[in-house]
């Protein structure tokens, strides 16, 4: 069965543009990938998205989301996407050793949590190490924990760890940070809230057993190493986008990002759209996320009359 | 939750999962959890597809830290794999299906 378009990704672009293609009639099949939702089930309250004054949780969020789409008939399967043929004028998709088929393709792929790339680092994730404060800062109570990171995701992380641990230093190996003035001002005000500019994280200490035990710290400035002990380090230097799928099939710059052209969401290859993060190096909010979804719907519904 | 799910606690564990004639799932979770919430349907499926072969039982780890702490559980969902009582397994994460029906099979 050929269906008239597959979305891959799940978190507010790929969402939106469900909602708009089954509004239309377009039956679209959502691959919800290993985070249905997206990177907002991993945040707590958010406070930015219009219409929600009060504010709303991330998880709840994608839930409303995910239910709009659903309501208007958008199928979302809860399944990875490991391969892509975008080479033929009909589209395929395979996904646990299965083929899908679709005239059009939205990609929205989103971002995921950028990681040092230390050794010690992949093998202490999970165990100490991790990208992800509202999941794991429980884990963490009366601890000393690090938050690696200068923007707003690391201002974030900081304040709600200090809900559990006892103390939080955030590592930063600029002089100041580049997060949003509110957000700086609520780290600054928390007592348990520690500050190192100019400082790098050269390796984590620990074993599997132990967890994390200290972090060798470096000052970027007189170049001195030392150790610090602590028992969490969490992640929050920025994200990259999710193109490893569309390796050689579809147009990326050099920072992985897919290309657009511009004011829309058309990419290199007819057919195939791309919206949210997984093209945006510059706002990567959840609003613009879901108005690009729009855009990449639209676009796609009209290619599809052409 | 389905009734071929488990629940384990701090006061079950040793009878329902060390003592366990046959290989145990778990399933380290939490109700503020948004990747627990997203592979729960995925570990529900598994248990029907593997019942009679391998228990499947899901642990809250608001209310059983005890538990969680024993086996080091410092980031959720974390999935273990105990088979006569000891670890054999571990995946940290929420993850693809058949990444769990692999582990699942490996112990079998």
């Amino acid at each position: 069965m050929k269906r008239k378009t597959i979305i891959i990704g799940s978190g507010p672009a790929g969402l939106t543009a469900a909602i708009y293609l089954a509004r239309a009639n377009l039956n679209p099949l959502v691959f919800e990938g290993t985070q249905p939702g997206g990177q907002l089930t991993i945040t707590t309250d958010v406070e930015n998205y219009p219409g929600f004054p009060d504010g709303i949780m991330g998880p709840d969020m994608m839930d409303e989301f995910r239910k709009q789409a659903k309501r208007f008939g958008a199928e979302c399967l809860y399944q990875t996407v490991d391969k892509v043929n975008l080479s033929s004028s009909t589209f395929e998709v395979f996904s646990s050793d299965q083929s899908y088929s679709a005239e059009s393709i939205i990609i929205s792929t989103g971002a995921s949590a950028r990681l040092l790339g230390l050794k010690s680092e992949s093998e202490l994730m999970g165990n100490g190490v991790s990208a992800c404060a509202t999941c794991d800062g429980f884990f963490f109570k009366d601890k000393k924990v690090i938050v690696v990171g200068g923007g707003d995701s690391a201002m974030e992380e900081a304040s709600f760890l200090t809900k559990f641990a006892s103390e939080v230093t955030i590592v930063h190996r600029r002089e100041e940070f580049r997060a949003s003035k509110i957000m700086i001002e609520r780290v600054l005000a928390n007592p348990k809230i520690k500050i190192s500019f100019n400082s790098s994280v050269e390796d984590i200490k620990g074993t599997k057993e132990t967890g994390v035990t200290s972090i060798m710290m470096k000052n970027t400035i007189s170049g001195i190493v030392e150790e610090k002990k602590c028992d969490g380090v969490f992640m929050a230097i920025g994200h990259i986008p999710n193109t490893k799928l569309f390796n050689g099939a579809i147009e990326l710059d050099d920072a992985g990002y897919i290309i657009t052209k511009p004011d829309s969401t058309y990419t290199n290859v007819d057919g195939v759209f791309a919206c949210g993060d997984v093209q945006d190096h510059t706002y990567r909010q959840a609003v613009t996320a879901a108005g690009s979804g729009c855009m990449a719907a639209i676009d796609a519904e009209r290619w599809l009359e052409r | 939750m389905a009734k071929n799910v488990h629940e384990f606690n701090d006061a079950n564990f040793e009878n329902d999962v060390e003592k366990s004639d046959i290989p145990v799932l778990i399933d380290f979770w939490a109700t503020w959890c948004g990747p627990c919430k997203a592979i729960a349907p995925l570990i529900e499926e598994v248990a029907s597809e593997f019942e009679g072969k391998i228990k499947v039982g899901k642990v809250d780890v608001d209310k059983n830290q005890g538990t969680a702490m024993k086996f080091g559980v410092r980031s959720i969902p974390t999935l273990l794999v105990i088979k006569d009582g000891e670890v054999v397994n571990q995946l940290v994460g929420a993850v693809p299906k058949n990444n769990i029906t692999d582990i699942l099979n490996e112990v079998l």
